[in-house]
């Protein structure tokens, strides 16, 4: 008996790791963003427009130069946090789970503390394949 | 490229006159082309299948979609697989966890079947597959994993620019929104886009899936969109409940062309349908 495993091959649609990761994200009530394996975000839920200020809708995906500036993650002491100072940045690099309780100034310039739990999603039978963050309310604690 | 329905009842085989048009073994369907011959699954239907002519070189593949015992029981009954003088490959999903031999293994071992899948006395070959391209014989092949309980993936068969897309199993309206419009969201949507046949999972009526949803199967209704959204040209749909009878059957199709005007061609799978692509 001989045993051989096949070379992956590149899809048009999202594979459904990413699809099911988007259909869970629809039905929390928490802040999800999902990227792929470079950054870009590729589907974000209704909460995550709130913090967003856009509408998956009308932006679809978008790129890490341009969702990445949207945030302006600081500690408190307001000094700005490095990329690699957030989960998801980390999670990207290190295709491991991490959690940060950081503040983050809103669209309205007022200071929100969060914490964000991110992790990678491992497809099978063993690829990288994206990201996703969870944001956490911490005003409600 | 002909394509011949062994089997398409889904879940277990079944039996008696009110289910005799449309059959009830389960699933297994065959492509043949240029004296090659692929099997799809190895449900019961597979048994039948032994009445196919072997081919000359006497090689056969068999592609597995996964491993739940209406897609593998066919195995221990097909006669290839006990010919000395056959190459058997068998294609199926990569897992995390186990290999495709260990998986196969829990079927063909006692207590479930008293022979081993080391002890088959054809040529065996295994091989692991995910979102994978491949040739066989004259067939270029592409598997994709699907939404379905388990390792689970879909084949698209291309031979001489014809295409055949089976998909026996699969739960792409899985969520709250049901099917997605944007079809990048489409489980399964490389396996079927712009296809020239289509055999899909339509195992439940919409009330019937309103009760059954992540179990892994789909509504009539939810196939018929995710064929029009996909681009397919004729649906063959399948996996019919071991619950329905023929009468049943056509009562749902009935409903389905008095309700829908989608203009690709769509009927249901039957056991001994052929096919000619």
């Amino acid at each position: 008996m001989t045993i051989t495993i096949q070379q992956n091959c590149t899809m048009a649609a999202h594979e459904i790791e990413i699809i099911l990761n988007r259909q869970l994200a629809d039905c929390l009530s928490m802040p999800v963003f999902i990227t792929d394996t470079a950054g870009n975000l590729i589907y974000y839920n209704e909460p995550a427009e709130l913090i967003l200020g856009k509408r998956f809708e009308e932006t679809g995906e978008m790129p890490i130069a341009v969702w990445g500036t949207i945030f302006k993650p600081v500690d408190e002491n307001r000094n700005p946090l490095s990329p690699e100072d957030l989960p998801l940045v980390k999670t990207i690099m290190h295709q491991k789970p991490y959690h940060k309780t950081f503040y983050i100034e809103s669209l309205s310039g007022k200071i929100e503390k969060i914490s964000v739990t991110s992790y990678p999603i491992m497809g099978r039978p063993s690829r990288f394949i994206g990201a996703v963050a969870l944001f956490w309310d911490t005003n409600k604690e | 490229m002909k394509i011949t329905i062994w089997g398409s009842r889904g879940s277990i085989p079944t039996t008696g006159p009110e289910i005799k048009k449309y059959g009830g073994n389960t699933s297994c369907t065959s492509v043949t082309a240029q004296g090659w011959q692929l099997l799809l699954d190895a449900g019961s239907g597979m048994r039948n299948a032994n009445s196919l002519e072997m081919p000359m070189h006497k090689r056969l593949d068999i592609l597995l979609t996964h491993l739940h015992m209406d897609h593998i029981q066919g195995l221990g009954f097909f006669k290839p697989l006990f010919d000395p003088e056959m190459e058997v490959h068998i294609w199926g999903p990569a897992s995390s966890s186990q290999t495709l031999q260990s998986r196969l293994g829990i079927y063909l071992s006692p207590p479930l079947f008293p022979v081993y899948l080391r002890d088959l006395p054809c040529k065996l070959h295994l091989h692991e597959i995910d979102n994978s391209t491949f040739e066989i014989g004259p067939f270029q092949i592409k598997s994709y994993y699907v939404i379905h309980p388990g390792p689970t993936v879909g084949y698209r068969v291309i031979e001489n620019s014809k295409s055949f897309t089976y998909i026996p199993d699969h739960e792409p309206a899985l969520g709250i929104h049901g099917l997605a419009t944007d079809p990048f969201w489409i489980s399964g949507y490389d396996l079927a886009h712009d296809v020239d046949l289509l055999l899909h999972d339509a195992q439940y009526t919409v009330p019937e899936y309103a009760q059954k949803k992540g179990w892994g199967h789909s509504s009539m209704e939810d196939t018929l969109r995710f064929a029009a959204r996909t681009g397919v040209k004729h649906l063959l749909l399948g996996h019919h409940d071991p619950g329905h009878s023929d009468k049943k059957l056509e009562e749902m199709l009935a409903e389905l062309k008095l309700n829908n005007d989608y203009s690709f061609e769509f009927e249901l799978a039957k056991e001994g349908m052929e096919i000619n692509l």
